[in-house]
């Protein structure tokens, strides 16, 4: 497909046609209503179904239902309506069905703000609604990447039968950025799903469900939950490094704040700073592992996680480092998007502390 | 009829697995069941089925159907059919569910798919109170009805009133057929089991959303023998909730 320029909300829209999705039940929430649009849009043209639901709540049991019935399904929102998706988020875990959920996050808590924002990091890699389970989370860091991530993201969805979350933010769905976006695939070559509920026509009933009143099937079922996510850390790390070989002071960031910590890894080299940045891309499963081999073999002195939230991805950071090198955040929480040289400056101990955005 | 020539008037089901019932003794969960399973055999429709399961006694609601099921969130059922629907327009699917399901925690999912003209049929068990946990109100609990946590019976400058969610839906556009039934004798029954088979039927039409309003006995959270539940299902709920056909948009059938 050819190359062209577009906004990162209707880009997932686009890809996620490409990757055969056909149902999409939405609800308008800023910063993520160029997408329901864009499907609304777009669905009738390629058959599917756009649905706007009387709530996020509806939204994520109609993507129950649909996935349920063996579809390829989406649906987003931004944090406010994600926390209300939990719920939803929650059965379709337990019951083990596959779905991409977008979510653009801007500040909280509570109606917080629509400004870009990091602060749903705990909701979104550890499993946010009740009981033990977790999405597979993923963080692309420009448009193009979105587009590439959607894709991998309803394969991942029923390679595990398991929701796969795009973690974004304001920033990435409302920037415009040149995508390629890869054919499309035909729907006939979609993973064949037998156990879908699609009428019970000359085999045994179908039954989706998260519901084991019995605590040994039960604690068996969530053992499979396990497995399946032991297996995600095995097979689906993502992450990249920047300017990491010969670094002494390490910039742990994802999202659109890795972008920024590019610039001051770059800034900062030019000032003979030796920075590196580690940028984690899959945050469920965290590459606890890759990390840590890095900060060993090369030999970083300082780790410094920089993320636009009060201290969520550190903890993550922590668990990786182990406390071998000295760890310190850099938060920017209530929709602030930190510039490059007010990260530098901190580095370099000219001031600036954790949640104040220095004018 | 002569000797030699038997003839089956009534057999079990197709439509009903063989798994014994979970529901109380004398509790008409049971006949609601088979009236689903008969209407779903009489249409031949059982293997293009989808029913959705919810949150209440009838949250083992798929242990009894034999066709695909879904077990959904408490009061989600409709946007879970919704989902189901919009994937498979040809598929048939119903919800169950009760009343403290569908009238108090899913009323933005029944009001909304019912407004939307959703083609499913909605299998609504009204027994006035939250079976499953104990026995507390629900939105249909009676003025003076006594309940786990209205142990003085209701009281509307405390509790509200009762809603009447055949009636309130009935004011919609998007309803095709809308009908209250009760279980509590033999013609009863037999009424109850033609209304769910007419709304079937709507959906088949693709005329719209249809709903069945199925008053129904609790005799272990009332405090009743069930000959005595049957009696106060037909003089004193019955009479707060009247049976009959709210809407009825669908074409006129034969027979």
């Amino acid at each position: 497909m050819e190359r062209r320029l577009m906004k990162g909300n209707e880009a997932i829209g686009e890809a996620a046609i490409a990757a055969g999705c056909r149902y999409f039940f939405g609800y308008p929430i800023t910063p993520q209503n160029e997408l329901p649009e864009y499907m609304a849009r777009r669905l009738p043209e390629v058959g599917g179904v756009y649905l706007q639901a009387e709530s996020e709540v509806s939204a994520i049991n109609m993507v129950y239902g649909a996935a349920g019935a063996g579809a390829r399904v989406m649906t987003s929102s931004s944090s406010p309506g994600i926390s209300l998706k939990q719920e939803g988020l929650s059965y379709i875990a337990g019951a083990e069905l596959p779905c991409v959920v977008v979510n653009m996050v801007r500040g909280g808590p509570g109606l917080g703000g629509i400004q870009p924002a990091q602060s749903d990091y705990f909701q979104a890699t550890k499993g946010g609604g009740h009981g033990d389970y977790h999405l597979l989370v993923l963080a692309p860091a420009s448009v193009q990447e979105l587009v590439n991530l959607v894709r991998e993201a309803f394969d991942l969805a029923d390679k595990y039968r398991n929701p796969v979350m795009i973690l974004g933010d304001g920033v990435l769905g409302q920037m415009m950025e040149p995508v390629t976006i890869a054919d499309p695939v035909p729907v006939a070559s979609l993973p064949a799903k037998p156990w879908a509920t699609t009428g019970a026509q000359d085999r045994p009933a179908n039954l989706i469900n998260s519901l084991y009143i019995d605590p040994l099937e039960l604690s068996a079922h969530n053992a499979k939950l396990i497995a399946k996510y032991e297996r995600m850390a095995r097979e689906e790390l993502r992450f990249e490094r920047y300017c990491a070989d010969d670094a002494e002071i390490l910039l742990v960031a994802y999202g659109i704040t890795a972008r920024i910590c590019r610039t001051v890894v770059d800034l900062g080299r030019q000032a003979g700073l030796k920075l590196g940045l580690f940028r984690p891309i899959s945050l469920f499963p965290f590459p606890y592992a890759p990390l840590a081999d890095l900060i060993a073999e090369v030999g970083v002195n300082k780790v410094i996680c920089v993320e636009m939230s009060a201290g969520q991805l550190v903890e993550d950071v922590r668990l990786a480092v182990e406390g071998r090198v000295p760890t310190v955040l850099y938060g920017y929480p209530g929709g602030v998007v930190p510039l490059p040289a007010e990260i530098l400056s901190r580095i370099k101990g000219e001031g600036g502390a954790n949640g104040v955005r220095r004018s | 009829m002569s000797a030699g020539r038997e003839r089956l008037v009534a057999g079990y089901p197709e439509s009903l697995t063989e798994q014994a019932f979970h529901y109380c003794p004398g509790c008409t969960h049971g006949i609601a069941h088979r009236l689903v399973a008969e209407a779903l055999d009489a249409l031949g429709l059982r293997e293009r089925t989808i029913g959705v399961a919810s949150v209440g006694c009838s949250v083992f609601a798929y242990n009894y159907f034999n066709c695909d099921m879904q077990q959904a969130a408490h009061g989600r059922a409709p946007a879970v059919a919704t989902g189901i629907k919009r994937v498979l327009p040809d598929a048939v699917v119903f919800t169950y569910q009760g009343d403290g399901d569908l009238a108090s925690i899913g009323t933005a999912e029944i009001v909304h798919a019912a407004a939307r003209g959703e083609n499913i049929t909605v299998i609504f068990i009204n027994n006035t109170n939250y079976g499953m946990t104990g026995g507390q109100m629900a939105p249909t609990t009676l003025i003076g009805q006594k309940t786990t946590t209205t142990p003085l019976g209701r009281v509307a400058e405390n509790n509200g009133y009762p809603i009447r969610m055949a009636e309130m839906l009935a004011t919609l556009d998007g309803p095709a057929y809308i009908a209250r039934v009760s279980l509590h004798n033999a013609q009863a029954v037999v009424q109850a089991g033609r209304s769910i088979k007419k709304a079937f039927q709507a959906q088949l039409e693709r005329a719209g959303f249809s709903m069945v309003e199925v008053l129904s006995t609790c005799p272990t959270n009332w405090g009743m023998t069930p000959v005595k539940a049957l009696e106060h299902l037909e003089k004193v709920v019955a009479e707060y909730y009247r049976v009959g056909v709210l809407v009825d948009r669908t074409k006129e059938v034969a027979g």
